[in-house]
């Protein structure tokens, strides 16, 4: 089963963002979110992992199915490498921390603490947790920020090999990822409208 | 249809007001007025505490609206956590400095009539500590509400607070009767026989506190109606920005 | 559940992570106090009881804001939320772990405090065990104040002024146990309910916990 969204709309601190977007993503596919800066993409992203209610529409997919990653990453400074992925595998029940430390190409660095690492070495950690929660539909917000080119490449592969086993990946992204099998949705003809002035809704008077 | 939920439309609300608020604002001075100058003028000494008896005209109905303020903003706070209306989470803001005011005159009359009954301005008398602990919850309550800048969280986040401050207010006020059994006279009014007033002070008592239930509502409304109006300029500041 | 509590544990005790600054803080309330009152055995004895409970209740609310803020700005709260664990279990497992850093180690210090504020013999036995009924609720009541002032940026005055009120009843009611346990009278209504708060708080706050936090994230 996969991820169908209709005719959401979403807010951001009571002002309204983005108006009927509807999609769906089928197991194996990828869908990159596409838009200017505070368009309502992160958003729409919090609002599919369940952070934040819509405002109106629909979104459907099977419980406990989605893994989310934000701009943070959730990494503890004074934890090491593998602490910090090995607490995710637990909380998520599942045992593929060593695993996954290798795919991002961090097994040498798990022994150190997570605040000797670049910039670039944390986001690896931070994606890496993805791997560990064994969830098929990943809901991914501007992944490749300071990734240096190879890794985006790397992650691109990881991407792609997750999509093989039949997962999924809704991304909010700027660059290109070299994911030529993803389509790409713009956000911008959704941009939300407000109700004219004397339309009658109850709160009107609020907006 | 004529269903109470109605004047929970912002709407509704502004139109009935506009002519409600001026008659109870009106009335609200009048019965005040009348209740207070009957009770300081027209009531005779009391025979043990001669004429300082007569601030339990102000002492009495700003205590008990000090209290039903707060119940009041528990009600509004239910209310808008259930049925999600705006102007109820906007009443219970309206309520709170009103009963933080309340309190504080309870607590000054209070020390006033005290000084000279008690020879002292303060007690640590179970009533007196509870009534402190409650103008603490106010100034929590309202503290919350300035920190927070988005309305419908403030709105969530308070009401949440109300509930359970309601629970621990409770709490404290059976502490401080367990903690020290004080030397407050019990309650002025009672509805059990053989009360101890004579209906001399009973009398203008009630229209006094009839007058503060007035104050407070006629405040209230005003409060709620200032809220609205900001709300909805920041509303109009908000479409004029994404325009 | 347990990896969270070892988690928050572990990031307590390691660098920067704030574990013994209550205790620290205990400490020198304690020797404060009597620099402030005068050394006389007599006054000290008689207010040892309050100081001690007010001193725990201040130590506690000391390290209060750690327990969402760290993982509020790190990002780790809205994975925690999109995790398979419910809030309200994280909100229980956050409380425990701050009672375990803050309350647990005030209990086992507090005898010593009472020997420095001349504490009456026959209590110490009551001052632990009402520290030990006591401060859990203590950190639950203040998660939930942790919860309500997650997101806001001088969150830490604001987080007293909320919490302190709540703890009246604990306070009162413990307190209660070890005055009342030092002139040798019975602590039985006391100390049932000062347990019955603490049950209580442990059983209904963290609902109201998570709620607030669900709004906070939002």
């Amino acid at each position: 089963m996969g991820l169908r969204v209709t005719g959401v709309s979403v807010a951001r601190g009571g002002v309204p963002l983005l108006d009927g977007v509807s999609f769906a993503l089928e197991p194996g596919r990828a869908l990159v979110l596409r838009g200017p800066n505070g368009c309502g993409k992160t958003t729409l992203l919090r609002v599919v992992a369940g952070l934040q209610p819509a405002l109106a529409g629909e979104i459907d997919c099977a419980p406990d199915a989605i893994a989310y990653a934000a701009h943070a990453d959730g990494i503890k400074a004074t934890l090491s490498v593998a602490e910090n992925l090995g607490f995710w595998a637990a909380i998520y029940g599942t045992s593929g921390a060593v695993a996954a430390l290798s795919r991002m190409n961090l097994r040498a660095l798990a022994a150190r603490p997570a605040q000797n690492l670049s910039a670039g070495q944390k986001r690896r950690l931070g994606l890496a947790r993805l791997l560990v929660t064994g969830r098929p539909i990943w809901v991914l917000d501007e992944p490749t920020v300071s990734l240096d080119t190879e890794s985006v490449a790397l992650f691109a592969d990881v991407v792609r090999a997750h999509l093989a086993q039949g997962g999924m990946a809704l991304m909010a992204t700027h660059i290109d990822l070299g994911l030529p099998e993803a389509t790409l949705l713009d956000l911008r003809p959704n941009k939300a409208r407000l109700p004219e002035p004397g339309a009658g809704g109850f709160d009107e008077a609020f907006l | 249809m004529a269903s109470i939920w109605e004047y929970a439309n912002p709407l509704k609300f502004m139109r009935t007001t506009d002519w409600l608020l001026p008659v109870v604002a009106l009335a609200a001075v009048i019965v005040t007025a009348t209740g207070l100058i009957w009770g300081f003028f027209f009531t005779p000494d009391d025979f043990r505490q001669g004429a300082t008896v007569k601030i339990v005209f102000l002492h009495v109905p700003a205590a008990m609206m000090a209290i039903n303020a707060w119940v009041m903003m528990l009600v509004a706070s239910l209310v808008w956590l259930i049925r999600r209306h705006h102007v109820s989470a906007l009443a219970a803001k309206a309520a709170a400095p009103v009963g933080l005011i309340m309190t504080l005159i309870g607590l000054i009359t209070g020390a006033v009539w005290g000084q000279p009954m008690w020879g002292t301005w303060w007690a640590w008398d179970p009533r007196l500590t509870s009534f402190l602990i409650l103008f603490l919850f106010y100034l929590g309550y309202l503290a919350l509400w300035a920190a927070i800048d988005d309305p419908d969280t403030g709105a969530d986040l308070t009401a949440v607070l109300c509930l359970v401050g309601t629970v621990f207010a409770v709490l404290s006020r059976y502490a401080a009767i367990f903690w020290n059994q004080g030397l407050h006279q019990g309650a002025s009014l009672s509805v059990a026989p053989g009360t101890r007033m004579d209906w001399a002070y009973k009398a203008p008592l009630y229209v006094s506190m009839t007058g503060f239930g007035l104050i407070f509502l006629a405040l209230v409304l005003a409060g709620t109606r200032t809220e609205i109006r900001a709300r909805r300029m920041k509303a109009l500041v908000a479409r004029e920005r994404m325009a | 559940m347990i990896a969270l509590l070892t988690r928050d544990l572990r990031l307590a005790l390691r660098a920067g992570g704030g574990f013994g600054l209550g205790l620290a803080f205990f400490l020198i309330l304690a020797v404060l106090v009597p620099l402030g009152v005068g050394p006389e055995t007599q006054t000290l004895a008689r207010i040892a009881p309050g100081i001690l409970w007010v001193g725990a209740l201040l130590a506690c609310l000391l390290s209060l804001d750690r327990i969402f803020a760290l993982d509020f700005e790190d990002g780790s709260l809205d994975l925690l939320a999109t995790a398979p664990v419910p809030l309200e279990a994280v909100v229980s497992i956050k409380a425990l772990a701050h009672w375990i850093t803050t309350g647990l180690p005030l209990v086992l210090v507090s005898p010593v405090l009472g020997l420095l504020l001349f504490l009456p013999g026959e209590s110490y036995g009551w001052l632990i065990v009402s520290l030990l009924v006591g401060t859990p609720a203590l950190s639950v009541i203040g998660t939930f104040g942790a919860a309500l002032t997650v997101g806001l940026k001088r969150g830490g005055l604001l987080l007293s002024l909320l919490v302190l009120p709540m703890y009246v009843p604990t306070l009162v009611f413990g307190a209660e146990v070890v005055s009342r346990g030092a002139q040798g009278l019975s602590i039985g209504t006391p100390l049932a309910l000062l347990a019955g708060i603490t049950a209580g708080a442990v059983a209904l706050l963290p609902f109201a916990s998570a709620l607030v936090l669900r709004i906070n994230l939002r």
